[in-house]
This record gives C-alpha cells, structure tokens and sequence, in this order.
C-alpha cells in the first residue's frame, strides 16, 4: 500500500513543480506551488514526520504561499504576456538540469546507504522539543 | 516500507525542477518559486535519511525546521527586495535587474 501512495505523491509533488516553473500565468504557478507543498506534506506523513507536515502546511500554504501570492498581486501587470516567460538560456538550463537529475539519480542509487530498520519512538515530538536549542537556564522544563 | 532511494530520487527530481525555474524564469517571484522548490528538495531528504538512517535521534527532523524557517525568512526579505525594486523600476524581469552588472 505503502509505494502506492508513495507514488502517487510523487507523481503529484513532480507535476505540479514542473506546472510551477512553466505556466506562464504566475498567480496559476502559486497555486501549483501549493498543491506541490500538500504533496511534500503528504511525504513527511509518509515518513512519519507529522509535526513536520503540520509545519509545513502551516508555514508554507499559509505563510510563504499567502506572501507570494501578495507580491504578485502588487507587481501585477509588469510582464508584457506577449514576451517569452524564459530567458534566452533556457535551453542550456533545462539541459543542465536533466544532466543534474540524472547524475543525482545515478549517485543516490548507486551508494550503499547506512540503512537502519527503526520504529519511530513514540514520544518523537517530545524528543523533537527536548532536542531543540534552548538556553541552559530553560533546561529543567524539559524534565 | 519504501526504501530510502525512493524518496532520495523524488528529492533530486524536485531539486531540478527548481533549478530550472530559478534559472530559466523572467519573473523574479518565479525565480524565488523556485529556489522554494529547491529548499523543498533539501527537507524530503532529511526527513528521509532521518527515517532510515537515525530515527533516535531528531536531528534530521531538527534540521528540516531550520530550513523552513531559514525558507520564510528568505521569502518575506526577497519579496520585499522585489517589491522596493518595482516601485523605483516598475519591472520584476530579471533580465532588466542589472545595475551591479560588471
């Protein structure tokens, strides 16, 4: 079940960040933005990161997203629609980064990762706060 | 469970992706899309070795939080650089953003 949903993510997340770099209409490429980041949310719960994917719903759906989408609202108008939304080099970067994505993809599977089978303990967001820094006055809280 | 290389080819894919908009795109909020993907790419691979790698320890997941705030903090100083150069300017093309050019 797990790799189906896993893969169903993936597929998500990648195609809207690929909407996000080529729709012309850059409020639509927000709104992609934000279908990409409740696919990388849905990841972290995959990995068992829920406090993770609670912050990121809440720091970049509701924050950063919000924040955009305001800057594009007050730079509204700017780009002529009849102008090319790439620069003149975008075929040399898209060639870069499909080399980059394949020389990446090669490494990752090729390294023998030091792998370790865990449960994720059960008080993690306990831990997740005991680890964070904090000045030492505030340490017995943590007790 | 999926394995860890799943997870580390999504995160290279999204990286590229990014790239590519931060690069290619005219529109500075595009090229700062961008660069959001690219710091997205960076917390699923911490997350994910945290997951396979450590999962005891918290310093993966720790880490991923520095991100995202460093991401925020990068988010409102960069929109608001846009902004202040719109209104002195009236464009956001990169393109035509060269003053500090050499």
């Amino acid at each position: 079940m797990q790799p189906v949903i896993f893969a169903l993510l993936a597929l998500i997340t990648l195609g809207a960040a690929i909407m996000v770099v080529t729709t012309r209409n850059l409020l639509r490429a927000a709104l992609w933005l934000i279908l990409a980041f409740f696919g990388i949310a849905g990841i972290f719960i995959l990995l068992n990161a829920e406090f993770l994917a609670v912050a990121q719903i809440l720091i970049y759906v509701g924050a950063i997203a919000t924040l955009i989408i305001f800057a594009i609202m007050l730079t509204h108008n700017v780009m002529d629609p009849t102008q090319p939304r790439f620069d003149e080099q975008w075929g040399v970067v898209g060639g870069f980064a499909a080399l980059l994505f394949v020389a990446l993809a090669a490494i990752v599977t090729r390294v023998a990762w030091p792998v370790a089978a865990g449960e994720v303990p059960a008080d993690a967001i306990q831990r997740l706060g005991a680890h964070a820094p904090r000045t030492p006055e505030h340490k017995e809280w943590f007790h | 469970m999926v394995p860890l290389t799943w997870y580390l080819v999504l995160a290279a894919g999204l990286f590229c992706i990014g790239v590519f908009g931060a690069l290619a795109r005219k529109n500075a909020v595009g090229v700062l899309m961008g660069v959001e993907l690219m710091l997205n790419a960076v917390n699923i691979n911490l997350v994910a070795f945290w997951r396979h790698t450590a999962v005891s320890g918290m310093t993966g997941q720790l880490f991923a939080i520095f991100v995202i705030t460093v991401a925020a903090a990068e988010a409102a100083v960069g929109l608001a650089l846009f902004i202040a150069i719109y209104r002195q300017r009236r464009t956001v093309n990169v393109e035509e953003i060269d003053t500090m050019k050499g």
